[in-house]
């Protein structure tokens, strides 16, 4: 197992996204919150940080990406759409919960 | 499973408190116990029940207190925080020679030891802020 890393910040805002990239390890999941699911979005300059990290795992927050309207169809390939119930589930199966504040 | 909570934004100003009500409302359906959530630095701003949101909008301190009176769920301020925002139960108002108080029970205010001691006891601590 290993860790969850929470990122709540638009990567054309900050570069915690990057960071949190760069310095999870192998296994790691990555949820997006807030406005991090801006991440997730299609098409943008973003796009290959998510497709280019090899051995992680992408999630983002249903609820987040309905408030900022991006829809399922622009999702990179990959991105995982989970509610808060799934939320807590990756808490729990993951090892610890580090948010990338 | 145990969890603990950490809030370090207040209400209204940063989604930060709305993903942690959310997120701690899931775990508790979901069958997991919440030990403790403490609020730290702004977060403390959720406790006071002189809020009073426009009808229309969510009431962030109510909706904390139902929660925790559904659960029983251990709301926390930090004192030190809690402090410097002017957040203050009888116990404060007393030892600062306050003549008011302004806490929404039943948040509680302690000290940075109950958010170690939750750190400690519980499975996972999750944090949420800006």
């Amino acid at each position: 197992m290993a860790d969850l890393f929470t990122v709540n910040k638009s990567p054309f805002e900050k570069n915690s996204l990057e960071n949190a990239i760069k310095f999870s390890t192998e296994g790691a999941s990555i949820l997006l919150i807030e406005d991090g699911v801006y991440g997730a979005s299609k098409g943008t300059a973003c796009e290959s940080m998510i497709t280019g990290a090899a051995g992680k795992k992408f999630y983002a927050l249903k609820s987040d990406l309905k408030a900022r309207g991006i829809a399922d169809d622009r999702l990179i390939d990959g991105v995982e759409v989970v509610d808060y119930a799934g939320f807590v589930e990756l808490v729990c199966s993951t090892d610890k919960t580090q948010a990338w504040l | 499973m145990k969890l603990s909570v950490q809030i370090n934004e207040g209400p209204y100003q940063h989604q930060a408190t709305d993903t942690a009500y959310h997120f701690t409302k899931a775990a508790l359906e979901n069958g997991h116990e919440v030990m403790r959530v403490f609020f730290y630095h702004d977060g403390v701003l959720n406790g006071t029940r002189l809020t009073t949101p426009p009808q229309d909008d969510r009431h962030i301190v109510n909706r904390w207190v139902e929660l925790a009176e559904k659960y029983n769920l251990d709301l926390v301020l930090c004192v030190a925080a809690a402090q410097r925002r002017g957040l203050v139960d009888d116990g404060e108002a007393e030892r600062n020679k306050k003549n008011a108080t302004n806490i929404q029970e039943p948040f509680r205010i302690s000290g940075l030891g109950q958010l170690i001691e939750a750190a400690i006891q519980s499975d996972r601590l999750v944090v949420f802020g800006d």
